[in-house]
């Protein structure tokens, strides 16, 4: 019975030298946040920063009542927006498929060359939000609603491109190898081995992107590529707040709506 | 034998839309919308061929980034976006803990639980860029409108994947504990805390690779950052500097994506 007293009489968690390897780690972390929080105040200008309770308070009493008047006005934005989103989604699927299998490991035609390439356009797409190719855009082929389409559809191929090349790498090998077994040529293999088993990831990703674009298309006006942006810009650019209220309401309607539709139809094919 | 009731062709079974009649509704509804939708964008085809020209001239900018001509302005908007990234993580992962444990049902009252689930509902549903035109108009240029914005859009990221993590725990855990007699804040620690952790640092990294897309973003409405610099480039038509820019945001980002890909192998 004797021989246990030596152990320590009270528990703790973790080793003395964890836990002061835990308490430096959190020294570090302060140090930086403190180091990064000088940084970034250099130049903020304190007066507004503190007179902002008042400048909210001002703006929260403008934008109340909504002038609900202009929602009919905002109707044809709309349909812009959202056709903004399903055109967009449509192109960078198209163009994201094509990337996606050279970028699969199992069906890259070349694994030293054209691989990376693909990677990249993929990360390069998906590191520049949409916001910033419609800046691009509108810049090169002028505002409206074509910048619109082809910058939701560049941002799509970076999202779509990955997630389908992930489905793509986890196909189950021994259907494609029975499809070869029959003497299959590569494209055969591609379509009755690859396609199917890809099918419903591939709908489900698509479905899921569109969502995201109807979100990211309500905003892309704000940099001249039409939709219901343009108009939110407008409202904003002539503080007619009470306008901006009715839009922000629209613009959250509409966001619910394509998110329930989009869970509904991902529900029916997964 | 009457074998010639079979099919002599094999065709491809239907994958999603079983139904013939339903498949053809589809297809022409989708035609009709096409055509609609179509017919509704105006293009200025002449417009658009003037673009090509720039179009190449931003290609070849790219190809070729001026990194040196406007160094102060990219260095002042990447310290800026860095810096605006980090505190603002931080802040936001900090603010967002107690939400989340106030979020999950199995940890806070009801009450408690729906003031945080709406919290989070209000910050998921906001786009950060309209976030910070309000905040701008609040609390004037600069990154710390920013750092605001990014700081609420991280609460709801966090808190929402933290509550639903917390939500899933292994109940036998947390019944050991509280066996023991713990309080609820020793269940919390000893209980809940030791199993989302990693999860939980998991999640800050990748938020943090998100916040330093979105501080390039929110800076083309004025709330400070690698933006604020993008957008002045491509408002001067300088594409060698733009170039430079979205090369050093693309550069930062891999590298972010690979590092915390990496930290979190590690850590878990």
């Amino acid at each position: 019975m004797t021989e246990i007293t030596h152990y320590s009489q009270v528990w703790a968690h973790r080793t003395p030298r964890a836990r002061l390897f835990m308490w430096l780690g959190w020294v570090a972390l302060v140090a930086l946040f403190v180091f990064c929080w000088h940084l970034m105040t250099e130049n903020t200008i304190w007066v507004f920063v503190l007179d902002a309770p008042r400048q909210a308070a001002d703006i929260g009493g403008r934008t109340m009542p909504p002038e609900w008047g202009y929602l009919p006005e905002l109707m044809k934005p709309l349909w812009d927006t959202i056709n903004i989103a399903t055109l967009g989604t449509i192109g960078g699927v198209i163009m994201a498929v094509p990337v996606a299998f050279i970028a699969a490991r199992n069906t890259t035609p070349s694994a030293t060359i054209l691989r990376p390439i693909a990677l990249f356009i993929i990360v390069a797409s998906r590191s520049i939000n949409s916001l910033i190719w419609a800046l691009l855009l509108v810049a090169m082929i002028g505002p409206g609603l074509l910048a619109g389409i082809v910058a939701i559809a560049l941002r799509s191929i970076g999202f779509v491109g990955k997630l389908l090349y992930e489905a793509i790498e986890e196909t189950d090998a021994r259907q494609i190898e029975a499809i070869e077994a029959t003497g299959a040529r590569g494209a055969q293999v591609l379509s009755y081995g690859i396609v199917p088993q890809i099918m419903p990831a591939f709908w489900g990703i698509t479905v899921f992107r569109w969502d995201i674009n109807i979100r990211e298309s309500t905003i892309l006006g704000l940099v001249g590529a039409g939709g219901i942006g343009l108009k939110l810009n407008a409202s904003l650019n002539t503080l007619a707040w009470s306008q901006v209220t009715v839009i922000l309401l629209l613009i959250l309607g509409t966001v619910i709506v394509s998110e329930w539709v989009s869970a509904r139809m991902r529900h029916a094919l997964i | 034998m009457t074998a010639t009731a079979y099919p002599t062709r094999w065709k491809r079974p239907p994958q999603i839309v079983k139904d013939r009649r339903w498949r053809i509704v589809l297809q022409i509804g989708i035609v009709v919308y096409l055509i609609l939708a179509i017919g509704t964008v105006e293009v200025n085809w002449t417009r658009v061929y003037d673009g090509l020209e720039r179009g190449q001239r931003f290609v070849m900018g790219f190809l070729q980034p001026d990194f040196t001509s406007r160094w102060t302005d990219i260095r002042q908007g990447l310290i800026e976006s860095l810096t605006m990234t980090l505190t603002s993580t931080v802040v936001g992962v900090a603010i967002s803990v107690p939400i989340g444990i106030g979020a999950a049902r199995n940890l806070a009252p009801p009450w408690i639980y729906y003031i945080c689930r709406s919290i989070i509902a209000v910050s998921r549903a906001l786009q950060e860029v309209i976030i910070a035109i309000f905040l701008v108009a609040m609390f004037g240029f600069g990154p710390f409108a920013g750092f605001l914005t990014l700081s609420f859009a991280t609460i709801g990221f966090i808190a929402k994947l933290l509550a639903d993590d917390i939500e899933e725990i292994n109940e036998g855990q947390a019944e050991a504990i509280r066996a023991t007699g713990a309080s609820w804040l020793q269940l919390v620690n000893y209980a809940v805390q030791p199993q989302v952790i990693p999860r939980l640092i998991g999640l800050s990294l990748y938020r943090l690779d998100i916040n330093f897309r979105e501080s390039a973003v929110i800076g083309i409405v004025g709330a400070g950052g690698i933006g604020a610099t993008l957008n002045t480039a491509i408002d001067r038509y300088e594409y060698d500097s733009a170039g430079a820019v979205l090369l050093i945001v693309i550069g930062i980002v891999m590298v972010a994506e690979y590092g915390s890909s990496y930290l979190r192998k590690f850590l878990q």
